[in-house]
C-alpha cells in the first residue's frame, strides 16, 4: 500500500507547476497557464482525497510512515531527511489546504482574469501550495521549518504581487520581517530540540517523551515558548500580529486562501504536531492559551471600527486564529483542528464574498460606499450570509460546533483561570457578532451609497467555488467534535472534554449563542433602524474610538522603539561615530600612515600606465625576492641570529 | 585520466598564467582579450573539475599531492595538494572566473589587455593559495594575490580608485610583513616550510611554545584583516565599492577564511584554542555589526560589503566553535557565499551598466522593466538571507546549530539575530531598487533585460544555489574527509542527554539550558 500513496506528489504537483508557469508562463497563451496553475492542485487534492478514501474504506492504516526517505543534511549526529508523516492530523490539513486552495485557485481564474501578471500570479499560488503541503507533511521540524519560511516567502511575494504601489511593497517587506522575529524564536526553539533531545524527527522527540511522562516543565517552557513565539508570527497573535493588517494589500483570492485559511494556521498546526512536547510544559500551554484568548477579544476591539472591509476580515481572522491558540491552551487540541477547518471554509468564503463585492464595484473596499448589494449580488448574498451566521456561531452553521468546542474546553480546564478564559473567549463572541453583522448591514443591506450603478457580473469561476464553501459553512460542523476528536485521538490524545456534563455544555452553550444574538440585535438596531447612532456613539467617547480606530498604535510604538532606534543606531553611532571615527581613526593612526598615504597617493594618481605596471613590477620582484634568497643567511649577514632548533 | 592526477595541480596554476601571458603578448583588437580570458576560464575551470571527479573521499589527507625540490637552502619544495578543505574552494574559483569574464565584457572598456591579464594572474594566484602546502610557496601566492587587485583597483575604481586602492594596500600588505616573519621564524626553529611537518612538529612541542603564541598571532592578524574580521574591516567597503565587479566577486572573503582554517587553527592547535573565545565574540559582534552597517548604507556596493562582511563573520564564527559540525558548516558556507555573492555582484554590475549609478535611491520600480533581472536578484537575495532550500540556509544551520549545543547558547542566540537583521537589509534593498514607482532615472532609460551573456553567467550560479540547499549531501562527503585533527571535536556517538535519564525531573528552565 505504502508505495502507492504518491505522497511526494503532493507537494512536487504544485512546485512543477511554480516552475512552468514561473519560467515560461509569461509566453505562454492564457489558457494554458490556466490549465497548468489548475491541474497542480487539483492533482494534489486527489491525491489526498484518494488516500483518504482508503483510510474512510479500512484499507490504509495511519500513520504512514516513510522508509528510507532520502537525506537532506547529514553531518555527525544531525540526520535530517525528507521524510513525511501522513497520520490523521496531516490528512485533515492537507484536505483542508489541497481543497479549499484548489477552489481559490478556480476563483482567481476569474478576479485575477485582467491582471498583466497573471502566469506570476498562478506560479506564486502554486509555489505556496509546495511549501504549505510540504509544512504540513514534515517528518522533522527543520522540514516543518522549510515549509514555514517557504510559505513566508510566498506570501511576501503575494502581498506584494502589485509592487508598483509603495503600500503593497512596503505590506509584504513587512510580513516577511515580523515573520522573520518569530523565525528567530522558532530558531531558537529548534536549537533547543536539537540539544536535548539530538533529534529533531517529530517522532522520536514523542516516543522520547512518552517514555519519561515524569519530566515536566524545565527546558520543556523554554522549548515550547520559542515554538510559540514562532507560532505568533506566523499566525499573527500578540505581540507579533501587525502584519496581517497590511497583508491585505495583495489580492482578495490570496487573503482568502493565504492569510485566513491556510497559511496563518500554521502555528495552530504546529503546536498541534507538536502537542506532546506541549503537554510537558504546563506553563508554556498556559501562555498559549492566555496568548489565544487576549489576541481574540484585543483583535475583535480592533475589529469594531474599520471601514475597510478586508481590514475587518483580517482583525477577525486574527480574532478567530485566537481562538485556535486558546483551543490548544487547553489541550483541546482537536478541538483547536476542528475550528481550523471549520475557520477556513467560513473564513475563506468571507474573503472570496468580499472579493466578488470588490470586484464588482471596481475596486472599492470602503463599506461606507457599499450597501444594498443583497439585490445586484444575490449568490454572494446569501453565501456571505451564511459565513456570517457560520463565524458568529450560531446554530446549526458550521462555525457554532468548533466554537463550542473551544469554549467548553476552556471552561473545564485551569479552574477558576479556565472560567476567565471562558468568560473573554464568550465575549469574544459577542464582539465577533458586532462585527461581522456590521460589515453584513453595510455591505449588503440598506440602500446603496456606491457611485457604481451597474455592477460588474461576476462570473461562474468566482460563483461556483463560493457556493461550495457555502455548502461547507453550513454544513462543515455537523460532523461533530465527538466523531471528529475520535478520528484525530490517536495523534492528538484524547479530547479533555469527556469528563464534563452534559448539562453545564447546554448552560455554556446556550449563553454563547445568546451573546451572538444580542450582538446582532445591536447591531440591527444601530445600522438598519438608527444608522445615525454608530457616528454619535464614536462622537461620544472620542477617546476610546480613537484608540480603536488606530488600532491601539501598536504600529507606531513598535517603529518608535524598535524601527527607528535600530536605523538611527546603525546610521549614525555604528556607521559615523563608530565606524568612521573611532575604528577608522584608530587604524590611521595606528599605522601613522596618514602622510604617507599623501605621498603615495599622488603617485598612484598619475594615472599613467607605466607607473601602475612598475609598480605590478616592483612587488612582483618583491616576492620572488622572499622566495629565491637563502634568508637565514642574510638576516645573519646583518646582524640577527635566528637560533636553530637542534643547533 | 587518472595519469593527470600527478600534474593536474601545476596544470590549474599553469593555465591561467599562460592565457595571461598570451592576453599580453597578442593586439588589443576589438573583444580579442575578452576572448582568450573566457576560453582560458573555462578550460581552467574544465581542469578544477578533474578533482571532485577523481577524488577519494575515503582517504583523509592530501590528495594529487607533488612535492619537488626547488631550492636546497633554504629547503623550499614546490609543494601543492588538495584534500576536503580546499577541493571545492579551488572549484568554486575556478567556476567564478569566466563568470567574471562575462561580467566585465562590456563594462572594461579600455586597456582590455591589462584587466585581463591580470585577472588571469589573479586566478593563478588564488589558485596557488588554495594548494600551497610549503609555506614559502603559499606565502608568494598570498603576497601575488594581493597585487593584481590593488593594480586594478586602482586603475578600473569607479569613481576614486587610487584612495581605495591604497587603502587595500595598506590593510592588506602591512600585516603580511608579520606574516613572513613568522614564517621564517617557524623556519630557523624546524627547519622545514613543510605543512605537513610543521603541523606535526608544532602541536608535538617541538617549538619553543612561549613564542608560539607570538608566531600565531602574526598569521592571525594577516588573515582577520583579509577576511575582514572586527574590527579591522576597515578595506572592505572602500574596495566593493571601487574593484571592478569581476574581482570582488572572485576574490572576496574565501582566501582569508581558508588561510584562517588551514594556516592558523589547523597549525598552532593550543594558540587557536587559547584564542577562540576572543574569535567568537568577535565574529557575532561583526554578524550583527555589518548587519547593522549594511542597514544604513545609500550606496548598494558599501551594503553589499557590509553584508559580506557579516557572512563572512558567520563563517568565522564557524571555524572557532572547533566542532565538527561547525567546520563543516563553515567550507560549505564559504561555497555558499561564493556563490551567491558572485551572483549578486553580477547582477547589480549589471544594473549600474546599465544607469551609471549605484546609488540605492536613484531606482525603484525597475522590477516591471527587467523582470529577469528582478527574479535572479530576488533569488540570490533569499538564498543570502538563509532561505531553506536555497543554498545559504544549510551552511548557516550547522554553524548556528553547532555554536548552540557545543559551544556557547549566549552567543549562537545574539549571532541569530543577524538572520533578522539580514532579511532587512536584503528585502530593503530589493525593494528599493525594483518595487514602487519608477524613478526618474528609471523611467527615462530602457537600457533593457538581462541579455544572452549575463544569463549565462547569473543562470548556472541560480540553479547552483538551488541544488547546494536541497542535496549538501553531494558536497559534504568529501568537505568531512578533510575536518580532522585533534583539535576539531570528533564526531560523537550520542549527545542526547535524554538517552540518560539522570536528569532531575523538576529542573528550572535557567538550570537545564545550562
Amino acid at each position: 500500500m505504502n508505495g502507492s500513496l504518491y505522497l511526494w506528489l503532493i507537494p512536487l504537483a504544485p512546485f512543477a507547476g511554480f516552475l512552468i508557469n514561473g519560467i515560461v508562463g509569461g509566453r505562454l497563451p492564457k489558457v494554458l497557464v490556466t490549465f497548468v496553475g489548475l491541474v497542480a492542485p487539483l492533482l494534489s487534492f486527489s491525491i489526498v482525497a484518494r488516500d483518504a478514501f482508503f483510510v474512510w474504506s479500512g484499507s490504509l492504516a495511519l500513520p504512514v510512515a516513510e522508509q528510507n526517505a532520502p537525506a537532506w543534511i547529514s553531518v555527525d549526529t544531525l540526520h535530517i531527511s525528507f521524510g513525511s508523516v501522513f497520520d490523521q492530523l496531516s490528512m485533515v490539513m492537507l484536505l483542508i489546504v489541497t481543497g479549499v486552495g484548489f477552489l481559490i485557485h478556480v476563483y482567481s481564474v476569474g478576479y485575477m482574469a485582467d491582471d498583466k501578471g497573471y502566469a506570476r500570479y498562478f506560479s506564486y499560488l502554486n509555489l505556496f501550495l509546495f511549501f504549505m503541503t510540504a509544512l504540513v507533511l514534515a517528518g522533522n521540524v527543520l522540514l516543518m521549518f522549510v515549509g514555514w519560511e517557504g510559505v513566508g516567502l510566498a506570501s511576501y511575494l503575494l502581498i506584494g504581487f502589485w509592487f508598483q504601489k509603495d503600500s503593497a511593497s512596503n505590506a509584504g517587506k513587512k510580513a516577511f520581517i515580523v515573520n522573520r522575529v518569530g523565525d528567530f524564536g522558532f530558531l531558537i526553539g529548534i536549537f533547543l530540540l536539537l540539544a536535548t533531545f539530538g533529534t529533531l524527527s517529530f517522532s522520536e522527540i514523542s516516543a522520547t517523551l512518552a517514555a519519561s511522562p515524569a519530566w515536566q516543565g524545565g527546558v520543556f517552557n523554554v522549548i515550547a515558548l520559542c515554538l510559540l513565539f514562532g507560532a505568533t508570527g506566523k499566525s499573527a497573535q500578540l505581540p507579533l500580529y501587525i502584519w496581517l493588517p497590511d497583508a491585505m494589500e495583495g489580492p482578495t483570492p490570496v487573503s482568502a486562501l493565504i492569510h485566513a485559511a491556510t497559511m496563518v494556521t500554521a502555528g495552530v498546526y504546529m503546536i498541534c504536531r507538536t502537542h506532546v512536547l506541549f503537554n510537558h510544559a504546563p506553563f508554556a500551554l498556559g501562555t498559549v492559551a492566555v496568548v489565544g484568548a487576549a489576541t481574540a477579544f484585543f483583535a475583535a476591539t480592533m475589529g469594531l471600527v474599520q471601514n475597510d472591509i478586508k481590514r475587518v476580515l483580517a482583525y477577525s481572522t486574527i480574532s478567530q486564529l485566537g481562538y485556535m491558540f486558546l483551543g490548544c491552551g487547553v489541550a483541546a487540541y482537536s478541538a483547536a483542528i476542528f475550528h481550523l477547518m471549520t475557520h477556513a471554509f467560513f473564513k475563506a468564503l468571507l474573503f472570496l464574498g468580499a472579493g466578488a463585492v470588490i470586484h464588482s464595484l471596481g475596486g472599492e473596499q470602503d463599506m461606507r460606499k457599499m450597501g444594498g448589494l443583497w439585490k445586484t449580488m444575490p449568490v454572494t448574498f446569501a453565501c456571505m450570509t451564511a459565513a456570517v451566521m457560520a463565524i458568529c456561531g450560531i446554530p446549526p452553521f458550521a462555525g457554532f460546533f468548533s466554537k463550542d468546542a473551544i469554549l467548553y474546553a476552556a471552561f473545564l480546564h485551569y479552574g477558576t483561570g479556565g472560567k476567565l478564559l471562558w468568560g473573554v473567549g464568550a465575549l469574544t463572541a459577542l464582539l465577533t457578532a458586532l462585527y461581522m453583522f456590521r460589515l453584513w448591514y453595510m455591505t449588503f443591506l440598506g440602500t446603496s451609497r456606491s457611485e457604481i450603478h451597474h455592477p460588474h457580473p461576476t462570473p461562474a469561476s468566482m460563483l461556483v467555488p463560493m457556493t461550495i464553501l457555502g455548502a461547507l459553512s453550513i454544513c462543515g460542523g455537523w460532523i461533530g467534535i465527538e466523531h471528529f476528536g475520535g478520528f484525530l485521538e490517536p495523534v492528538l490524545g484524547e479530547m479533555p472534554t469527556k469528563s464534563g456534563s452534559a448539562l453545564t455544555e447546554w448552560v455554556l452553550t446556550g449563553i454563547a449563542v445568546l451573546l451572538a444574538l444580542e450582538g446582532w440585535l445591536i447591531i440591527d438596531k444601530y445600522y438598519r433602524r438608527k444608522p445615525e447612532r454608530p457616528a454619535q456613539l464614536a462622537a461620544a467617547v472620542p477617546g476610546a474610538y480613537n484608540l480603536l480606530f488606530n488600532k491601539y498604535y501598536v504600529d507606531e510604538f513598535y517603529g518608535w522603539t524598535v524601527v527607528k532606534p535600530l536605523f538611527v543606531i546603525s546610521r549614525y553611532v555604528l556607521g559615523f561615530f563608530i565606524d568612521k571615527a573611532v575604528i577608522g581613526g584608530a587604524v590611521w593612526l595606528m599605522g601613522g600612515t596618514a602622510t604617507l598615504s599623501g605621498a603615495i597617493l599622488q603617485r598612484w594618481q598619475s594615472g599613467n600606465i607605466r607607473s601602475y605596471a612598475a609598480w605590478l613590477a616592483a612587488a612582483a620582484a618583491a616576492v620572488l625576492l622572499f622566495i629565491v634568497v637563502p634568508w637565514t643567511s642574510v638576516l645573519a649577514g646583518i646582524g640577527i641570529h635566528i637560533h636553530m632548533a637542534g643547533h | 585520466m587518472d595519469g593527470l592526477n600527478q600534474s593536474i595541480l601545476t596544470v590549474i596554476l599553469l593555465v591561467p598564467l599562460a592565457g595571461a601571458i598570451l592576453v599580453a603578448l597578442l593586439p588589443d583588437r576589438g573583444k580579442l582579450p575578452n576572448w582568450i580570458a573566457l576560453l582560458t576560464s573555462l578550460v581552467t575551470f574544465a581542469f578544477t573539475l578533474h578533482l571532485p571527479a577523481r577524488f577519494a573521499a575515503a582517504q583523509p589527507g592530501f590528495q594529487f599531492e607533488v612535492n619537488h625540490k626547488w631550492i636546497a637552502d633554504p629547503a623550499i619544495f614546490y609543494h601543492v595538494g588538495v584534500d576536503g578543505l580546499s577541493l571545492w574552494l579551488v572549484v568554486l574559483t575556478g567556476l567564478l572566473a569566466p563568470i567574471g569574464v562575462l561580467a566585465s565584457w562590456n563594462a572594461v572598456k579600455e586597456r582590455r589587455k591589462v584587466f585581463f591579464s591580470l585577472f588571469l594572474v589573479q586566478q593563478t594566484a588564488m589558485f596557488g593559495v588554495f594548494v600551497a602546502l610549503d609555506m614559502m610557496i603559499y606565502y608568494a601566492f598570498w603576497e601575488l594575490s594581493l597585487v593584481p587587485m590593488a593594480v586594478l583597483i586602482a586603475m578600473y575604481g569607479r569613481k576614486d580608485g587610487p584612495r581605495a586602492a591604497l587603502k587595500f594596500f595598506l590593510f592588506t600588505f602591512i600585516p603580511s610583513a608579520p606574516l613572513l616573519v613568522a614564517i621564517l621564524w617557524l623556519y630557523a626553529h624546524t627547519h622545514t616550510f613543510n605543512f605537513v611537518y610543521l603541523q606535526i612538529l608544532i602541536n608535538q612541542g617541538w617549538v619553543p611554545a612561549a613564542d608560539l603564541f607570538w608566531c600565531s598571532l602574526a598569521f592571525l592578524v594577516a588573515f582577520a584583516v583579509k577576511v575582514p574580521v572586527f574590527p579591522i574591516h576597515g578595506w572592505i567597503a572602500d574596495t566593493f565599492n571601487e574593484a571592478p565587479v569581476a574581482l570582488a566577486m572572485v576574490v572576496a572573503g574565501k582566501l582569508g577564511l581558508y588561510s584562517m582554517l588551514r594556516f592558523h587553527v589547523e597549525l598552532f592547535h593550543a594558540q587557536s584554542q587559547a584564542i577562540a573565545p576572543l574569535m567568537i565574540a568577535l565574529a557575532v559582534i561583526g554578524i550583527l555589526y555589518g548587519a547593522c552597517l549594511a542597514l544604513a548604507q545609500r550606496d548598494y556596493w558599501r551594503l553589499l560589503a557590509f553584508a559580506a562582511f557579516s557572512e563572512y563573520s558567520m563563517i568565522v564564527l564557524g571555524i572557532y566553535g572547533l566542532t565538527f559540525t561547525g567546520w563543516t558548516g563553515a567550507v560549505y558556507q564559504m561555497l555558499n557565499v561564493g556563490v551567491v555573492e558572485g551572483a549578486l555582484f553580477l547582477l547589480l554590475g549589471a544594473i549600474e551598466n546599465r544607469y551609471g549609478t549605484s546609488q540605492i535611491q536613484a531606482y525603484g520600480g525597475l522590477a516591471a522593466k527587467a523582470p529577469r533581472l528582478v527574479s535572479f536578484f530576488v533569488i540570490a537575495s533569499l538564498a543570502m538571507v538563509g532561505l531553506p532550500l536555497l543554498n545559504g540556509f544549510v551552511g548557516e544551520f550547522l554553524i548556528l546549530s553547532s555554536t548552540f549545543t557545543e559551544v556557547s547558547h549566549g552567543w549562537a542566540v545574539a549571532a541569530a539575530l543577524g538572520v533578522i537583521l539580514g532579511a532587512t537589509y536584503m528585502l530593503w534593498l530589493v525593494q528599493r531598487i525594483f518595487y514602487g514607482a519608477e524613478s526618474e532615472l528609471v523611467h527615462a532609460n530602457s537600457p533593457g533585460d538581462l541579455g544572452f551573456r549575463e544569463l549565462a553567467g547569473v543562470a548556472p550560479l541560480a540553479v547552483l544555489m538551488l541544488v547546494m540547499g536541497v542535496a549538501p549531501s553531494l558536497w559534504f562527503s568529501s568537505i568531512q574527509t578533510g575536518v580532522h585533527g585533534p583539535l576539531v571535536s570528533q564526531p560523537a556517538q550520542s549527545k542526547s542527554p535524554l538517552k540518560t535519564p539522570a536528569s532531575s525531573p523538576n529542573t528550572t528552565p535557567a538550570e537545564a539550558i545550562q
